[in-house]
């Protein structure tokens, strides 16, 4: 029982990494309709532009909000410059532009700050709250940042008329031009914003994964399964989703014999998949219904 | 009075010679093609020989996704694992059972067919996204499934295994290079014929069916289940072929070969050839085998940017792929010429 508990804590520290990558995740797909596969290496170059903020010895409350604001811009300027030119195409040319992306950043990254590790500071300490070494001040810290956005975004979503104007946009841009809403902006705002909750869950995961250019690839693979099991259309089920995916995953590695260890991941994705059979569209997913 | 110069009757005699030979242009366009490849080998060093073997298995594995994706509708991350279950029944069974290499082709297949249909059942209840997200679990675990300490006596685990180069049969003056260029280039043709009459046959048209309106096609009594896995055993079938011979050609397989960068390359190469479109794999081969290289010659430090930057130019410049843009020419053609 006593392993079983920690098991799950350490679960739920990993797992604040993956639910807050999920949440930028379901971000941007709530805006733009499209799964971002350059999301995480999107994090990975805004972390970069706050660890040489800091380097330049700018105070880290002070370079966070900096690298929110570039990041803001970054996202913004890819939508208008990138996404928009090709607005129409099939959604699988998308999907090839987001592979494009991914080269594009990741290289760029490497090419700037070349790949050794860097470490990165957090606000939050690295004393530990709970057990030996279990939870520590940054992963509570981590947890916290993470509710907070939650709320943050739902309240700005539910109750803001920017954020229903984006809601109506995503959903039916048709009708959302008809009423008034200038769909282009709302998109390139949906960009801006997924970017800097990229950033936030960059700045965030850095100082536990270390900083290199291509410190995303597996968060971002976990942080698509909690997405997608928590519900692609519900920010609180990706934040769910995301915890559960961290510890199962810890869980399946210490209690099934022989092979747990060595297929940790497999099993993770194993019950996705199932998760997905029972229920296709997510925990917390509404089931969208379309019209023969 | 006009004079008749000899160049206007040169461009009538053409014209006339093109509107006389238009039915036949996909036999034309397939002899010409047959030229030029057929005494390429002797023509090029071995290891461009090598790369262009290759670039035909990379076409067949990217014609069995579109088979998938461009006919059927169905997404799929996942067919690197395809493509190392077929590599790595070719090898075991040479290596282990000493079967010949020709032989380890069709087995592969039947086997890529069975696992493919089996993934088809469960991932009927998942579209789209949600299918793509299926897939990927499933081309993230292969590698680790792989390297498994119980099954590492048939794998050989992370070292994984090598295979021996067959060599040309009946003495023909070939070295291997060339001899497998050819018995790919064979494969290649008949695998790429029978997708050809696949499409356009009945059956074809019932994956197109689907692929358009699900709902109607049931309705007009397909069955959808049955004809959705079936179209996912035989997109398998194909990649684990292509993988079988891409184990034979490179002489190795290991885990670390067939990560999820391989479904990628391949989703590339079927969106940069052209969704739907069959001989448009042949290109998105080419594309995902050779323009990491040229990009590579560009800049050695940013060779992920420029070659991100290229794939980005190709998207704008043709939406559907190269197909899509063949098509959209012709069709300007024929207008212009009406």
């Amino acid at each position: 029982m006593e392993l079983f508990l920690h098991q799950v804590l350490a679960g739920i520290a990993t797992g604040g990494i993956y639910a807050c990558m999920a949440l930028a995740i379901v971000m941007i797909y709530q805006a733009i309709d499209h799964l971002n596969f350059a999301q995480g290496e999107m994090a990975m170059f805004s972390t970069f532009i706050a660890w040489q903020l800091i380097q330049w010895e700018v105070p880290y409350w002070a370079a966070f909000f900096m690298t929110l604001a570039i990041s803001f811009a970054g996202g913004y300027l890819i939508e208008r410059l990138i996404m928009r030119p090709i607005h129409n195409a099939p959604i699988l040319s998308h999907v090839a532009l987001f592979i494009a992306l991914f080269a594009v950043i990741n290289s760029l990254a490497g090419f700037i700050w070349e790949y050794q590790i860097k470490s990165f500071p957090t606000p939050f300490g690295t004393h530990s709250l709970l057990g030996e070494g279990l939870i520590s001040g940054h992963d509570a810290g981590m947890v916290g940042v993470t509710v907070a956005m939650l709320v943050f975004l739902f309240l700005f979503f539910r109750y803001t008329r920017i954020g229903l104007a984006m809601r109506a946009a995503a959903a039916n841009p048709e009708s959302a031009r008809l009423v008034g809403i200038r769909v282009e902006w709302m998109l390139a705002l949906g960009w801006g914003m997924a970017a800097s909750i990229g950033a936030i869950a960059g700045m965030l995961i850095a100082p536990v994964v270390f900083l290199e250019p291509n410190m995303m690839g597996s968060i971002l693979l976990y942080g698509f399964a909690g997405a997608v099991v928590g519900g692609l259309t519900s920010p609180g089920g990706a934040v769910v989703g995301g915890v559960l995916v961290g510890v199962i995953e810890n869980l399946a590695g210490t209690f099934i014999p022989y092979i747990g260890r060595e297929l940790k991941l497999s099993i993770a994705l194993a019950l996705i998949v199932f998760v997905l059979t029972v229920k296709p569209s997510g925990l917390f997913g509404r089931s969208v219904v379309h019209r023969v | 009075m006009k004079t008749r110069s000899p160049f206007t009757d040169l461009i009538a005699f053409f014209g006339a010679l093109a509107i006389a030979l238009a039915p036949y242009w996909r036999w034309l366009v397939f002899c010409l093609v047959l030229l030029i490849v057929l005494p390429l080998p002797f023509l090029v060093k071995n290891f461009f020989v090598f790369q262009l073997t290759l670039a035909m298995i990379y076409a067949i594995a990217i014609l069995g996704l579109n088979l998938l994706t461009g006919f059927n509708g169905q997404f799929s991350l996942g067919h690197s694992a395809f493509y190392a279950i077929g590599a790595y029944t070719a090898a075991i069974l040479m290596d282990q059972y000493g079967v010949a290499y020709y032989w380890t082709l069709p087995i592969a297949g039947i086997v890529c067919f069975g696992a493919g249909f089996l993934f088809g059942l469960p991932a009927l209840r998942l579209e789209g996204i949600y299918l793509a997200l299926a897939t990927f679990a499933l081309a993230v675990a292969m590698p680790q499934i792989l390297k498994l300490s119980p099954i590492e006596h048939w794998t050989g685990g992370v070292q994984g295994i090598v295979i021996i180069k067959p060599n040309a049969p009946f003495g023909l003056p070939l070295n291997p290079d060339r001899w497998l260029y050819y018995f790919t280039l064979a494969v290649t043709l008949v695998l790429f014929l029978c997708a050809y009459n696949l499409v356009s046959s009945r059956t074809g048209r019932a994956m197109k069916a689907i692929r358009d309106n699900a709902i109607a096609a049931n309705a007009m009594g397909i069955n959808l289940s049955l004809y959705k896995s079936l179209t996912f055993g035989v997109s398998a079938f194909y990649t684990g072929v292509a993988g079988a011979l891409g184990g034979i050609v490179v002489q190795f397989v290991a885990p670390d070969s067939f990560t999820f960068a391989l479904s990628v390359a391949l989703f590339v190469g079927l969106v940069v050839g052209g969704v739907g479109s069959i001989a448009g794999a042949l290109f998105g081969a080419w594309f995902v085998l050779f323009v990491p290289n040229i990009a590579e010659h560009v800049s050695k430090g940013l060779a992920g940017a420029v070659y991100g930057i290229m794939l980005i130019l190709l998207i704008y410049l043709m939406p559907s792929g190269l197909a899509g843009l063949v098509r959209l020419v012709v069709m300007r053609f024929a207008k212009a010429a009406r």
